[in-house]
């Protein structure tokens, strides 16, 4: 018996040794980088290349049509001592905390009345959307206009209301500009905070309301010992995108304000965009547009972090 | 840094215990009858009718004023502003007839479609190659790419002018249709690679013993079954690409190839009193097409907007 099953050993010759090429047509290794080629290219040469680059920028004086010098760090040193500059970081820090921290209340609060039992629940969650889904820069027209300085219709509102008896100059105070751009920016942002938090909401099973309900909870306790702990990593998530994309807003203060009035509404990228393509300092843009890579990182650390709590107080091993 | 991914493992584990099942099967009006209708009435509907108004009331102003004659558009004093008797569309004609707004229409549809499919067969490719392949190190390249969806357009439009003006693509869709891929693969990618996880790994299996290679296994199996994730994916892309501002402000120059927001902020803002009608008739017929596409995939945009988050 034993030799019949040793004799066939003849025939193995026959499965040809499988080459380099067979290894790359079927290695799981290989056909994996093949399968990455088109979205890697992209990243690299259009994403982590013109990062390098930007920071390698900010170290030189180019100009737009001309090569620049290595200078080391004189354009930090230049914007350290500049007074718009600084002014700028302020309103962009201003502009992520109130927007961002408005947003968040709204969103939620938002959030949980939609999840209430409501009539014509899809077309309200619908209809809330909406501002997501137009341009910002064309809903950032709309409140150019409804913050017209003559023919605003708030202004007109009010002044039949009697509460005021002159016109508001909404875009030409200094003040006033940057409630104005803060609102529209919260207006544009509670959409998405809203819908993913109720996605959040929803999964949350109602029979533990019921529970805390027998159990004697007031609806603020129910809130806070069951809705809030459970949405807390969807909380994070959504917080690191809002933080992200409001302290790197550019569209919709172009369009309503440009930066001014007197440079009181300009964030650090729409400073960036004047000094490096309207003044053709692209050096000089690159280290403003750098700098806030430090302030991007310390928001992803921080919703890093608060992640890794929420795991430490489930316990480990819940993945 | 790279340990983010760990994120999101963290979340589906909370989201998807056990709980959604109960959230969805249960259709009993919850505990919603223990509360009277009067205090409904302040504490829900009230709430949510502001926030709702405040939420449309710009489209409603946009679409007002696209349609009110410039006489009364100033003169808020004899008629009410909050309404009109007399809609025009000579907005509407102006822009449609007398200027380049057809082009930049046509602009950004060319440069969403472009950049959108391009992404769409990358992420793919890539999120497939992630979650199937599982080559060395994929689980370190997903969370790159998630990286990279954090990173914001606002701090590489420098560098990449000079890139693109490099390349000779400067004032030429060309370089949005190979730029906007960047904002586009990292989201989509994670969609899909959610979508791709639901797929039953055993019908690959059986496609692998029958001899398939993983190419055909990609193209007649998983894309079939992940059509909604597909579809998903496109409809966000192409929202995102029409709504991308400071690469098309950058990288394009000449009126004739502006795309419809950048051609809107520059070209139609004049000294002009009566510019306001055709700047929100051009602001409204820009966002109709997207509007019009959510009011269709209502469901997939509510589903692609949390399922990258989630994931």
């Amino acid at each position: 018996m034993a030799d019949i099953v040793l004799t066939p050993t003849k025939a193995k010759p026959q499965l040809r040794e499988a080459t380099a090429w067979d290894q790359v047509k079927h290695n799981r290794n290989w056909l994996g980088f093949w399968f990455m080629v088109p979205a890697m290219g992209f990243l690299i040469f259009f994403l982590a290349y013109p990062l390098g680059l930007g920071i390698w920028l900010s170290l030189t004086d180019t100009k737009i049509g001309r090569v620049g010098q290595f200078i080391g760090i004189e354009n930090y040193e230049w914007l350290w001592d500049d007074a718009i500059f600084w002014l700028s970081v302020t309103n962009t820090l201003l502009y992520t905390f109130v927007a961002s921290a408005i947003k968040f209340g709204i969103g939620l609060y938002l959030a949980l009345l939609l999840n209430e039992n409501l009539p014509f629940k899809a077309m309200l969650r619908a209809a809330v959307l909406i501002p997501f889904i137009v341009p910002t820069v064309l809903s950032a027209l709309a409140f150019w206009w409804i913050f017209d300085s003559q023919f605003s219709i708030i202004s007109w509102s009010l002044k039949h209301l009697g509460i005021i008896d002159y016109n508001i100059n909404f875009l030409g105070d200094t003040t006033w500009a940057r409630i104005c751009v803060i609102f529209a920016n919260i207006w544009r942002g509670v959409p998405f905070v809203a819908i993913t938090l109720l996605a959040g909401l929803q999964t949350v099973s109602p029979s533990l309301y019921e529970a805390a309900t027998l159990d004697g909870a007031t609806r603020w306790q129910m809130f806070r010992h069951i809705t809030y702990p459970l949405l807390t990593p969807i909380i994070a998530v959504v917080m690191t995108f809002s933080v992200l994309f409001t302290f790197t807003d550019f569209q919709l203060i172009w369009a309503m304000t440009r930066g001014g009035p007197v440079n009181s509404t300009h964030l650090m990228a729409t400073l960036s965009y004047q000094r490096a393509i309207i003044a053709g300092q692209l050096g000089e843009g690159a280290a403003i547009s750098s700098a806030m890579i430090p302030f991007l990182l310390a928001a992803i650390m921080v919703s890093w972090f608060g992640l890794q709590r929420r795991k430490w107080q489930q316990g480990e091993n819940n993945d | 840094m790279t340990d983010l991914p760990t994120t999101r493992i963290d979340l589906k584990g909370v989201l998807s215990a056990s709980a959604p099942t109960v959230a969805k099967e249960d259709h009993s009006e919850g505990m919603s009858y223990l509360q009277s209708v009067p205090r409904r009435l302040v504490t829900l509907y009230l709430p949510l009718l502001i926030i709702v108004v405040v939420l449309l009331f710009p489209f409603y102003w946009m679409a007002l004023t696209a349609v009110k004659p410039d006489a009364q558009l100033l003169d808020m004093e004899t008629y009410n502003p909050f309404w009109t008797w007399e809609p025009t569309f000579k907005h509407f004609y102006k822009l449609l007839f007398e200027s380049y707004y057809p082009r930049w229409l046509w602009n950004t549809m060319y440069v969403a479609v472009g950049a959108t499919i391009l992404s769409i067969i990358a992420s793919v490719l890539a999120a497939y190659a992630i979650v199937r392949l599982r080559y060395k190190g994929a689980n370190l390249v997903g969370g790159l790419i998630f990286l990279a969806y954090l990173v914001p357009p606002s701090i590489l439009f420098i560098p990449l002018a000079t890139v693109v003006f490099q390349y000779g693509l400067f004032d030429s869709p060309l370089a949005l249709i190979l730029t906007y891929p960047t904002i586009l693969i990292p989201f989509s990618t994670w969609l899909l690679m959610g979508y791709f996880k639901t797929i039953p790994f055993e019908l690959e299996e059986c496609a692998l013993i029958d001899g398939a290679s993983r190419w055909q296994i990609l193209i007649k199996i998983v894309l079939p079954l992940a059509i909604p994730g597909l579809i998903s994916a496109f409809i966000f892309c192409f929202t995102l690409c029409w709504n991308e501002f400071i690469y098309a402000l950058t990288f394009l120059q000449s009126t004739s190839n502006k795309t419809v927001p950048v051609a809107i902020v520059n070209e139609f803002v004049d000294g002009d009193v009566y510019r306001w009608g055709s700047l929100m008739a051009g602001a409204l017929a820009g966002s109709l097409p997207l509007v019009i596409l959510y009011a269709f995939f209502v469901e997939h945009y509510v589903s692609a907007m949390t399922g990258a988050v989630k994931e």
